[in-house]
């Protein structure tokens, strides 16, 4: 991978460890994700891969290491939603919508940091603007993915290929540059993991984002990815191109297990 | 919502207080009608805003009577005539406040006492979650009764002696030279009041900020995701709803015309989370309706039940004192078993709503155009 060097990268963990009393959920995990790529993160069940999603998102205060977004040190402390203002977004494993609220409603939510008013000028209606600036953006989006015509739907009488649909389609009317899919293939079937795996690389060349991705599909991590860190037991056990990561002896044995003599 | 039902919609709302105000004009200004449509607007007010925190924002608080006992001695110290001060602080020299605000002004600063509190309070309160964060507002609500009792503090709040001979709604009506009343306004005042009140809410809830807060109720580490600032937003909706549960206090003041803090008791807050509840939660209009119907059923219908008589049945051995808390606890239970989300749910009343009920009964499944 001599190309990425002279790429600026996006995301970077130095040293991150993140222990819940005796348990290293995380250990002195080092990564980077550079600009513009598809990077995945994979793992047996209970790798630490979530755990270390939550960390950069700023849901865990890691125990000790550094995250870095844009070359910059993301403090210590810094809670979720500034880190979303920054420009990460995520989804999340068992999809989190606004369950009661609409589709649009839901895009509308994600906008809301976005906007330049106060609760004053909101409510009473003075910076009509702002919210008419933000509904038309986030109809747009709406348009974009495909979404407009269930716009008025409450989300959770969407199917459930749509809901992770509109889970991304949120994730992304928060602007982010880097977005971090958690397991986004879960509960696919074949066909609606490849038109994933197609959706995942449009998005990024359309809102020329970098993506961080958590899976369990192999195909879809093979197809997309450029490159792929492996963890297993909180520590990272390889890295590598899909071809390299598919021959390496480590993961395989972390997969399948190993006969052991002992 | 279409211009048309917007036009219809307000000319439904004028054509209430039309109503409101004729009536008040024709019947006797001592019908019990009045008692219930004027306790029913303050407990509306309370209500919805119980309901912009507890349903809107998914925080489960339990300190709206602490927040109107604010805003009810808020009030009442600020307004009592200053001739009437050395009477009503007869222990206290007169207490030390020895000015009189307008009524509309007080009432506003009785909301922002009872925010304030409510920012203090908010610090280290909102960090808890659901029956944590109500034990603890419930506490609260207790400390501040005492609190506001405690004699050290009587120059001010008159101890644990009533505060009394301030503006009341009556002082709302026009009187001649003679001091008769001309025209009655003390239930339309009030009206008119409860009703901007409840505006202001329902556009917060429609705005940016009120998504943000339904999004913290459906799923508050998703909305964090999102970039709602959860600790923010959790204390702004504590610190509105508080503002207006403080001018609902003020208003309660003015209907009881006297405030003491020993009547600011949990069970008020109980009540109000019975409207809420009964109402549904996260309906606006949920919780007007309830409420009137609470308060009309509690003060009014089913008075009879206490006293010998009741829908022409005439039995003195049953209908007996406390009777009718037996049945009204019944007609609760009643509708909560049966209306399991309240009589509205989330929903809100709507002429869209009636318009599809009337389509549903007659069968016709064309939908209304999108």
């Amino acid at each position: 991978m001599s190309g990425t060097i002279e790429k600026r990268n996006v995301l970077r963990l130095k040293n991150l460890t993140m222990k819940f009393g005796g348990v290293t959920a995380v250990d002195d995990l080092s990564l980077v994700v550079n600009s513009g790529e598809i990077v995945a993160l994979i793992g047996p069940n209970g790798a630490g891969k979530t755990t270390a999603f939550n960390c950069i998102t700023g849901v865990y205060e890691a125990t000790t290491g550094t995250v870095e977004f844009l070359e910059k040190l993301i403090p210590k402390g810094t809670t979720p939603d500034r880190i979303t203002k920054l420009g990460i977004a995520r989804t999340f494993q068992n999809i989190r919508l606004f369950k009661s609220m609409t589709v649009f409603e839901n895009v509308l939510v994600a906008k809301h940091m976005r906007t330049k008013h106060n609760i004053f000028s909101s409510t009473l209606q003075i910076s009509h603007k702002e919210e008419k600036r933000v509904r038309a953006e986030a109809l747009d989006l709406l348009e974009e993915q495909g979404l407009i015509h269930l716009k008025d739907e409450v989300s959770s009488n969407l199917p459930y290929g749509l809901q992770r649909h509109l889970e991304i389609a949120r994730a992304l009317a928060t602007e982010p540059k880097l977005i971090l899919l958690d397991e986004p293939a879960a509960g696919m079937n074949p066909q609606e993991t490849i038109e994933l795996a197609e959706f995942v690389q449009q998005i990024r060349d359309k809102y020329k984002l970098t993506v961080f991705i958590i899976e369990h599909n192999m195909d879809l991590i093979m197809e997309i990815s450029d490159r792929i860190y492996v963890m297993d037991f909180g520590k990272l056990i390889a890295m590598g191109t899909p071809r390299e990561i598919q021959a390496n002896q480590r993961v395989i044995d972390a997969y399948l297990g190993v006969a052991d003599d002992a | 919502m279409s211009k048309k039902q917007k036009i219809i919609s307000v000319g439904l709302l004028i054509l209430l207080y039309a109503v409101v105000f004729v009536l008040e004009q024709t019947l006797p200004a001592k019908s019990m009608l009045f008692t219930v449509l004027k306790k029913g607007a303050i407990y509306a007010l309370v209500a919805v805003s119980m309901n912009l925190l507890n349903g809107f924002t998914g925080l489960f608080s339990l300190g709206q009577a602490g927040f109107m006992l604010i805003g009810a001695y808020v009030y009442a110290m600020f307004t009592i005539p200053a001739v009437d001060r050395l009477n009503v602080y007869q222990y206290f020299d007169g207490g030390v406040i020895q000015f009189a605000l307008p009524v509309v002004l007080a009432l506003v600063i009785s909301g922002v006492g009872a925010g304030l509190f409510a920012a203090l309070i908010g610090l280290p309160v909102l960090r808890l979650k659901s029956d944590y964060l109500a034990i603890a507002t419930l506490g609260f609500a207790e400390i501040i009764r005492a609190i506001f009792q405690w004699d050290k503090l009587g120059p001010l709040t008159n101890g644990s002696n009533l505060l009394r001979k301030f503006p009341t709604f009556d002082s709302f009506n026009i009187t001649d030279a003679d001091g008769n009343t001309v025209v009655y306004l003390s239930t339309f005042v009030p009206f008119v009041i409860v009703g901007i009140c409840i505006l202001l809410m329902v556009l917060l809830i429609n705005s940016s900020y009120g998504r943000a807060f339904r999004a913290i109720r459906d799923d508050e580490r998703a909305a964090e995701a999102m970039g709602v600032n959860l600790f923010a937003h959790k204390q702004m909706s504590f610190i509105i709803s508080s503002f207006f549960a403080g001018v609902g206090g003020g208003l309660l003041a003015m209907y009881q015309t006297a405030v003491q803090a020993s009547a600011f008791k949990s069970a008020m807050t109980y009540e109000i989370l019975l409207i809420v509840v009964i109402g549904g939660l996260g309906s606006v209009t949920g919780s007007c309706i309830g409420s009137f119907l609470f308060i009309a059923a509690s003060e009014w219908w089913l008075r009879g039940l206490d006293s010998g008589a009741f829908l022409g049945i005439n039995a003195p051995g049953v209908f007996r004192s406390g009777f009718r808390k037996v049945v009204f606890a019944v007609i609760i239970m009643a509708i909560v078993l049966f209306y399991r989300k309240g009589i509205m749910g989330d929903r809100e009343f709507s002429l869209k709503g009636i318009d599809g009920f009337i389509k549903k009964i007659f069968g016709r499944k064309k939908r209304a155009a999108k």
